[in-house]
């Protein structure tokens, strides 16, 4: 025999019987789930890397979608190496990454420089020091400076701040400023450009690097031996702490038409002159 | 020092703690929300963010907050209460329970990262999900899913025995029983733990960050990347992108748990009001 | 049948938690166990270099280990005697309706989110902090502060149950000796309830070693090991949330492997607070 209890608890809705409403429940549920599993990717590409060229990927993505209505590009800034990772992997179609590829991913990634981008050594901008040399920042990064007065400022500690290991920021400036020379351990480490520039802008006795492109009026750029960072002096070569900014793909695997479209409109006039507008030096089709 | 003086000296510092801990709070929260207050305004909370976030709203962050927090939900929920309904109404205690028990416990100890990490090298990689909502969304599952075993198990708890007796005299199975008898009482209570877990989720940010990813777009399927107003609020104030909305993202944040503990208290005092009218 | 069916169901319900943790475990050992056999586990977990991305590169965790020590200790440091004043508060001394307030004022502590946290430890305490003492501002000081206020709910609403299990009779004991209130609850109350005061502490802890976003805004992620509470410091969580998006291949794995350390660290912290008590959740909420 089978009896239905029907329990009169007021929080109940009258009328319906309690093991129907648990199936109508269950159904929802099932519904709910069935409306979320959406096609995969409608129409979108997912472009991840660098959080240096984060910033830039996500402007012009932003400009691109506002022209052409219903697509989606979708920028990731997850870091340079997990975005090739990411476009070898196939889970992004695109990667981003502001330091040079090594042979073995180089290898298996075509790859496009969309820009180049000068490393900026920032002080804040009540530090009277406007240039260092490359022994002395050197001697900063390297733990072996420790006072400012060394350098020509006043007596105060320096707080060193830079990037983490594996950051293409951090590589870029191991290579091009610290030549093999290890970084050290005091130095603090952050995330992303945008916060070493916040830090360096509060903290008066601070250095950092970050990319040329967004320094602001919160910081201090310094001459490095004697030449100012700016764009003309990394075009005419003379700023040598430049690195490039890169797209990759998988070799021998196309491009979607909107990620090939994308592409196209970075390296075009108008993706380029956006470029240069937000501080970035030309791109080119080789490294 | 006489008693007296001593105690007086202790209660003083007890009473000086009372204060720190609500002055502290009333700070962290004054300090979000009055630098915040200004920027909030309709096109901010409905518009898309532009610049990056600099200027425009935060929609798409709340957008996905809510979505991300309700698949956590749907997925975790009925496992939760599926859960407790077997610790409770369907064995004994034995080893099996107690060890199931025991892995409750310890999921609710594994700090955010560690689910992070998992996400990360489950869901987004090994299963191939991508950063994706549904990623997001299962890692965050299994963050709230003790709290909701254990609420559940809670409310199923106090329900009376007479209930279920009741309902076994008439004939009812164990299923019929727990789904006429138990569950409509213990609804309240149930649903608080689902609330609460609804507000970490909310607040989450390491496991979310590595799972659910931090594209700005508005999400068009389970699958499209998201970014929650917690992560997006770590990026602006990280970032030095823009304080002013970055205090604005806090405010909604807050004012979001905030509206999640009432609602979640406003239950409790019910199902309190509940059982002592039962008893 | 059907009930057959459902009691099948059930039982897969339950044991999801089981098979949760069972993958969690399984796949963080498998990321993470490799690297560590490579190295050695003692190289590991002693190394004093952290520098992945070096040729060779150096796995060492021990700067985030003694990081993590420094600022867990610190956090108890304040947490703990503000949380078990609180508790004593909520107990013994606060008016009812006070309390009323304060129960909801502390759900909400608990309830913010710990990216507001960090923000705070990085605009508002550490320029505080910078002036006050000197030195980058981001420190172990900073940070041990805020997590302090972060872990207070749960000593709190621990203590409190512990405060409150006190049988009456104990309690009435003591008063009826003679003791003023203060002694009542100095020498019986509280050394009746210290387990549990115990619990709610290990707790405390096992949230703040596994605290990451609120760090890495506030602890300044310098790999050095730290001297003093004025420096900054790594902790094995910060490292892994700031290295975690750039890292790939065998920096990825140390860092599997530093959740490996985590984890273990963590788990053993879990089970022992257990052994102490097992609170209901619902007659206060939970954090």
């Amino acid at each position: 025999m089978h009896i239905t209890l029907r329990h009169s608890n007021p929080e109940l809705p009258r009328g319906a019987r309690p093991s129907a409403r648990w199936r109508r429940l269950l159904l929802l549920w099932l519904m709910l789930l069935l409306v979320a599993c959406g096609p995969r990717d409608a129409g979108g590409i997912t472009v991840t890397g660098s959080t240096s060229v984060t910033p830039f990927a996500e402007h012009l993505a932003e400009l691109y979608q506002h022209a052409h209505a219903g697509v989606a590009i979708n920028i990731q800034g997850l870091g340079s190496s997990a975005g090739i990772r990411a476009a070898l992997d196939g889970v992004a179609e695109i990667g981003m990454s502001s330091r040079h590829l090594e042979p073995d991913e180089a290898s298996q990634l075509d790859q496009i420089v969309i820009a180049r981008d000068a490393l900026a050594v920032i002080v804040n901008p009540d530090n009277p020091i406007t240039g260092l040399s490359t022994a002395q920042i050197q001697g900063i990064f390297g733990g072996r400076i420790r006072s400012w007065d060394a350098v020509g400022g006043p007596a105060l500690p320096i707080t060193v701040v830079g990037r983490e290991a594996g950051s293409g920021t951090f590589s870029a400036f191991e290579e091009l400023v610290m030549k093999g020379k290890p970084t050290a351990t005091l130095a603090l480490r952050q995330g992303s450009n945008g916060a070493i520039r916040q830090i360096v802008a509060q903290d008066p006795n601070a250095i950092g690097y970050i990319s040329l492109g967004i320094v602001d009026s919160t910081v201090k750029a310094l001459a490095i031996n004697a030449v100012v960072p700016s764009v003309e002096h990394v075009e005419a070569g003379t700023y040598t702490l430049v690195r490039p900014f890169l797209f990759v793909w998988r070799k021998g695997q196309p491009l979607s038409p909107l990620g090939q479209a994308f592409v196209d409109y970075v390296m075009g006039a108008a993706g380029q002159s956006e470029l240069l507008k937000a501080g970035l030096v030309k791109g080119s089709t080789t490294p | 020092m006489s008693s007296a003086r001593v105690q007086r000296l202790a209660f003083g510092c007890i009473w000086a703690a009372a204060i720190l801990t609500i002055g502290v709070l009333a700070l962290i929260i004054g300090l979000i929300v009055w630098r915040g207050l200004p920027s909030i305004s309709w096109e901010f909370l409905t518009g898309s963010p532009e610049n990056l976030g600099r200027d425009g709203g935060i929609l798409p962050t709340i957008i996905g907050t809510m979505v991300l927090g309700l698949v956590a939900l749907l997925i975790a929920t009925p496992l939760g209460i599926g859960s407790a309904i077997y610790l409770t109404e369907y064995t004994y205690e034995s080893r099996f329970t107690r060890a199931i028990r025991f892995c409750t416990e310890s999921l609710a100890g594994v700090p955010s990262i560690i689910f992070g990490l998992f996400g990360f090298i489950f869901f987004v990689t090994y299963l191939q999900m991508g950063w994706s909502i549904l990623a997001g969304g299962l890692t965050l599952a299994l963050m709230v899913l003790p709290t909701i075993i254990r609420t559940s198990e809670e409310a199923i708890r106090t329900v009376p025995q007479s209930y279920r007796d009741v309902s076994y005299s008439l004939g009812a199975t164990r299923w019929k029983m727990v789904t006429t008898a138990v569950l409509p009482s213990a609804l309240p209570g149930i649903v608080t733990g689902v609330i609460l877990s609804f507000g970490r989720a909310v607040s989450e940010t390491a496991a979310v960050i590595f799972t659910a990813g931090t594209a700005l777009n508005v999400p068009t399927s389970i699958f499209s990347p998201v970014r929650t107003m917690a992560v997006h609020f770590y990026i602006l104030a990280v970032e030095g992108i823009s304080l002013e909305k970055a205090y604005a993202t806090g405010t909604v944040l807050i004012v979001t748990v905030l509206l999640i503990n009432v609602i979640a208290s406003s239950l409790i005092t019910r199902l309190v009001r509940q059982r002592v009218r039962r008893s | 049948m059907k009930e057959r069916g459902i009691g099948i169901l059930l039982l897969l319900a339950a044991l999801g938690a089981l098979i949760a943790l069972g993958l969690i475990t399984y796949f963080i050992f498998q990321a993470g166990v490799p690297l560590i056999a490579r190295v050695g586990l003692w190289e590991f977990l002693s190394g004093m270099r952290w520098n992945p991305t070096s040729k060779p590169p150096q796995f060492g965790i021990l700067p985030m280990i003694v990081g993590s020590l420094w600022l867990t200790v610190g956090a108890l440091v304040i947490g703990v005697p503000l949380g078990l004043a609180v508790a004593v508060f909520m107990v013994e001394l606060a008016p009812p309706q006070l309390a009323m307030v304060m129960r909801p004022a502390i759900q909400l502590l608990a309830g913010i989110p710990s990216v507001i946290y960090g923000f705070i430890g990085l605009t508002l305490l550490a320029p505080l902090v910078r002036a006050a003492f000197g030195g980058p501002g981001l420190s172990v000081l900073t940070g041990a502060i805020i997590l302090g206020f972060m872990i207070l709910p749960t000593i709190i609403a621990i203590s409190e149950d512990a405060i409150r299990a006190v049988p009456l009779a104990i309690r009435e004991g003591a008063l009826a000796l003679g003791s003023s209130h203060w002694q009542a609850i100095s020498g019986v109350i509280l050394p009746t309830a210290r387990s549990g005061i115990i619990a709610g502490v290990i707790l405390g802890m096992g949230r703040a070693l596994g605290e990451t976003m609120a760090v890495i805004m506030m602890i300044g992620n310098s790999l050095d090991i730290p001297t003093s509470p004025l420096q900054p410091a790594t902790t094995l969580t910060s490292n892994i949330g700031l290295e975690l998006a750039y890292a790939s291949g065998p920096h990825r794995e140390a860092l599997f492997a530093t959740g490996v350390v985590l984890f273990i660290f963590i788990m053993i912290l879990n089970a022992l607070a257990t052994t102490f008590v097992r609170r209901p959740v619902l007659s206060r909420s939970s954090t």
